[in-house]
């Protein structure tokens, strides 16, 4: 009979553990707070939050349709993290290839795929900046990142407002505060469903984007984990001296890993408005979706793989969240997830716990064998 | 300590070991690195907790949970990698985590008095408002050690205290420890460096492989049966070596000028010498002579101001880290945390950190992992690199003495022209450094051009061929084979060839 590895030492198995503890404990916690906010309708609330994205196949559609953006945005931040650059600048690089990618449906008229490259293109040069700074003048990545945000979004702003063919006013609605609808623009720029609309009980929200996301995530795996690009990009995260004394080009890979992280972020922008559903409106404050990109990394530890669940889950929590309105404001709503996805991110902290206990255990185990 | 046993993942750090130390002594802790000398420490000042046996203090059993719990008991520690609040001044560092408050202020100047006041007394020199950041190692360790006069510790334990040490701080060391033991204090000293025991222990406790072997008096013992209690063989401290078959030139350094990053001097002012194939030769000098910058600058780690390098016929003056790599220098640096190795990464993918862009080792950028586990494991096996879990071993988990063949076996395999080893045996203990020796000697033998830079002057004595004495940055001498009185001379400045010697 061959051995059994002892739990202690199975590293995989207590990460997921921890995980999914600081998500039951996030969750609890959420609803202690919903308790005191509004007791009568709490229980109302907490089911409406979780059950909502399995309720309906329409809501099971969006949690997918929104878990891809927020997929990209996670593998943005935790392959920059990799490299050992905190990327806050993902909510900025997707604006861009959002518009990027609006520009290419819809004044360029080209299809889908094509505009998701350009997505690429827009988030990727809105990397090379905090990339370049970091190399040449070691002005720290946050800083520059956290400018772009806003850089970014208001150059946007500015260049959809004078720009009248990309409004939907120029293409027969009313309002001028938001992109033009791709469904009456180029309907050939909206990303295929493939049937999965039938599938999905005829749901406006699903198109293959989670699967090219999930694609872009086992790439990302592949290439941190199996190419000399990777082994190069996390030696210079782990260790930037010993890196350099290995010869690697450090600089040029922090710029590199910088573009690549700005080009998951847009790619993430590009399938969340090519699905004509959604469309860009001007406002006056960062799009969330690239913060929430933090989470999705801490939450998988920086690994593309738990990338793909943790941004489900987050997915899955916004999707009920939306739910529980009208019973709770939608402020108070932002806070329950935030408390979540807060203590879900505890993750680490769990991972000490649960070794400690198993120590525990297993010394209790090892007396009584003795005894 | 009675019966201490202390297990890590796939290794027993301490197997049943018993010590016992006296009131006024100094006591010795020998043993190869990785013998668990740093493990059984870290028990008795509380940073681990041992799965069996007990400690006892005067007579009585104690549980030690954390260091604030040994400080309670009297045990002060001075670990071999300083913890020290780079940011936080002296006195800071000093008062953190016992700190004199009144209404929540502290209370600087009764700690500066009682600073100084120790600082006099045991003629530890600090400035107390300096940064650590600022300090030179010597004078950091002198901060280590008044953190635990200052909480009054009756025990003290150096580990590794002269690893980091110039000779003569090594020396005013020895003088501080036996002050303390003239007042009573008990010195657990933890060290493979037996020249050292011999000249300040009382006794000495061996550790080899995690188990005790022993304990003796220094009076009657000798070097030789302290190395082979350690060790558990008998140990050559000479070394035998054939004369050298010295080869063309293979490193060619004329007028080289390296900037320092301290102050606005150059480090390095206009150093020129050759080294040739079949040859050691060694660049010897007190540290901080520019010894640093000189290699940095050969090895492409700094840029050069002016001056050329060339190797086997071809300028590197501004070549790249890796250009230099690939024309065959290979580079055993100093310091081998910050630059050998990545620490988080497994040993195998230390052991192609030089190489793994080459054909042997990637197709089309993807990784052969078969390959590198393959190479990793011939290196292990080649070099005798002891470690937990063989290639996918953390390197951070491994001894400093493991982790150094394992930079050495790295270096080595890549069939170098020039190898520049950078006081390869520094922390080492005896065994390893016979070891390193010979693989030194070894290379020379085979043909390739060796610049070996060490502080230690008999390790420059016993392996190189030819000797050049740096001094504030100017080579000032270049032996064949010199008296140790006469390099001395010439290493503290007072004398010099060449021009000056000519006036």
């Amino acid at each position: 009979m061959t051995k059994k590895k002892p739990l202690a030492e199975n590293q995989m198995l207590i990460s997921i553990l921890a995980s999914v503890i600081s998500i039951a404990v996030g969750l609890l916690f959420g609803f202690i707070l919903l308790l005191i906010l509004n007791p009568s309708k709490a229980g109302v609330g907490m089911s409406a939050m979780l059950t909502t994205g399995f309720g309906s196949l329409d809501k099971f559609g969006k949690v997918l349709y929104q878990a891809a953006p927020l997929m990209l945005c996670g593998l943005s931040v935790g392959f920059a993290f990799k490299t050992g650059l905190f990327n806050i600048g993902a909510s900025g690089q997707y604006t861009m290839g959002a518009f990027f990618a609006l520009i290419g449906a819809i004044v360029l008229h080209l299809p889908w795929w094509a505009c998701l490259l350009l997505s690429c293109v827009g988030g990727g040069i809105w990397g090379i900046f905090p990339g370049l700074f970091k190399a040449l003048f070691n002005v720290n990545e946050v800083i520059t990142s956290i400018m772009f945000n806003w850089i970014g979004m208001f150059l946007v702003n500015l260049l959809l407002a004078n720009t009248p063919i990309m409004l939907a006013s120029a293409w027969g609605a009313s309002n001028s505060d938001r992109t033009a609808d791709l469904n009456v623009a180029n309907p050939s720029a909206i990303i295929p469903k493939a049937g999965l609309d039938k599938l999905f009980g005829n749901s406006p929200w699903i198109n293959i984007s989670v699967f090219i996301a999930i694609a872009v995530a086992i790439l990302m795996w592949f290439i941190l984990q199996k190419t000399t690009f990777g082994y190069e990009l996390k030696a210079c995260g782990l260790n930037k001296e010993a890196s350099r004394y290995a010869g690697i080009n450090a600089n040029r890979n922090i710029i590199l890993s910088m573009i690549i992280a700005g080009a998951l972020s847009g790619l993430g922008g590009g399938l969340y408005y090519l699905a004509g559903t959604i469309q860009y409106v001007l406002e006056k404050s960062v799009l969330g979706m690239g913060f929430d990109g933090i989470p999705v990394a801490l939450l998988a530890n920086s690994h593309p793989i738990g990338t793909i669940f943790s941004s489900l889950f987050i997915s899955y929590i916004k999707v009920g969240g939306s739910a529980m309105q009208p019973n709770f404001s939608s402020e108070t709503i932002n806070i329950i997830i935030a408390v979540i996805i807060y203590l879900a991110a505890f993750a680490l902290l769990m991972r000490g716990v649960i070794m400690k206990l198993l120590k525990k255990l297993a010394g209790k185990a090892d007396k009584e064998v003795s005894a | 300590m009675l019966h201490i046993t202390k297990e890590f993942p796939g290794i027993k750090a301490n197997d049943d070991i018993t010590l016992q130390l006296k009131k006024g002594e100094i006591h010795a802790l020998l043993g190869e690195n990785g013998a668990g000398k740093s493990t059984l420490m870290s028990v008795l000042f509380g940073l681990y907790q041992a799965e069996q046996g007990e400690i006892r203090k005067n007579g009585k059993t104690v549980h030690i949970k954390d260091p604030n719990e040994a400080n309670r008991l009297g045990i002060g520690m001075v670990h071999q990698h300083f913890k020290l609040v780079e940011c936080f001044t002296v006195l800071d560092n000093i008062i953190l985590g016992v700190e004199d408050t009144k209404r929540g202020f502290l209370q600087y100047d009764s700690a500066r008095k009682k600073v100084m006041e120790l600082s006099q007394k045991y003629g530890l020199r600090v400035d107390p408002d300096a940064l650590i950041s600022d300090i030179s190692v010597g004078m950091q360790q002198r901060v280590e050690i008044l953190k635990m006069l200052y909480r009054d510790n009756e025990i003290l334990i150096f580990d590794e205290p002269t690893a980091v040490l110039t000779p003569q701080e090594i020396k005013e060391l020895m003088a501080i420890m036996r002050g303390f033991k003239e007042e009573g204090k008990s010195i657990l000293f933890i060290t493979h460096k037996l020249q050292e025991i011999m000249a300040v222990a009382d006794r000495c406790s061996v550790l080899r492989k995690g188990k005790y072997i022993g304990t003796v008096d220094i009076a009657n013992t000798t070097r030789e049966e302290l190395s082979r209690m350690m060790v558990g063989r008998e140990v050559a401290f000479d070394i035998q070596k054939k004369s050298p078959q010295v080869g063309d030139v293979v490193l060619s350094v004329k007028d080289l000028v390296v900037a320092s990053k301290a102050h606005n001097n150059n480090a390095v002012k206009g150093v020129s010498f050759e080294v040739h194939a079949g040859e050691i030769v060694c660049i010897s000098g007190i540290e901080g002579n520019g010894q640093t910058e000189l290699v940095y600058g050969l090895t492409g780690l700094e840029p050069v101001k002016s001056g050329s390098i060339t190797l086997c016929g071809k300028d590197i003056t501004h070549a790249s880290i890796r250009e230099r790599s690939k024309d065959g220098m290979s580079h055993i640096p100093e310091d081998r945390h910050k630059y050998g190795l990545v620490l988080d990464y497994t040993l195998e993918q230390n052991m192609v950190l030089q190489r793994y862009w080459e054909p042997e080792f990637q197709n089309h950028g993807v990784i052969r992992s078969q390959a590198v586990r393959k190479y990793a494991q011939k290196l292990i096996d080649k070099f005798d690199v002891r470690s937990g879990q063989g290639p996918v071993t953390i390197a951070r988990s491994m001894s400093g003495g493991n982790q150094q063949k394992a930079i050495i076996a790295r270096e080595i395999d890549k069939n170098p022209q020039l190898l520049v080893a950078v006081q390869p045996t520094r922390g080492l203990d005896v065994g390893a450094i016979e070891y390193i020796h010979q693989q030194l000697i070894a290379e020379r033998d085979a043909g390739r051009a060796v610049l070996l830079i060490s502080l230690e002057l008999d390790e420059v004595r016993s392996l190189s061929d030819r000797i050049l004495v740096i001094y504030e940055g100017e080579i000032v001498g270049d032996f064949e084979k010199a008296e140790m009185e006469e390099l001395g001379l010439y290493m503290a400045g007072a004398k010099r060839q060449g021009k000056e010697a000519a006036k």
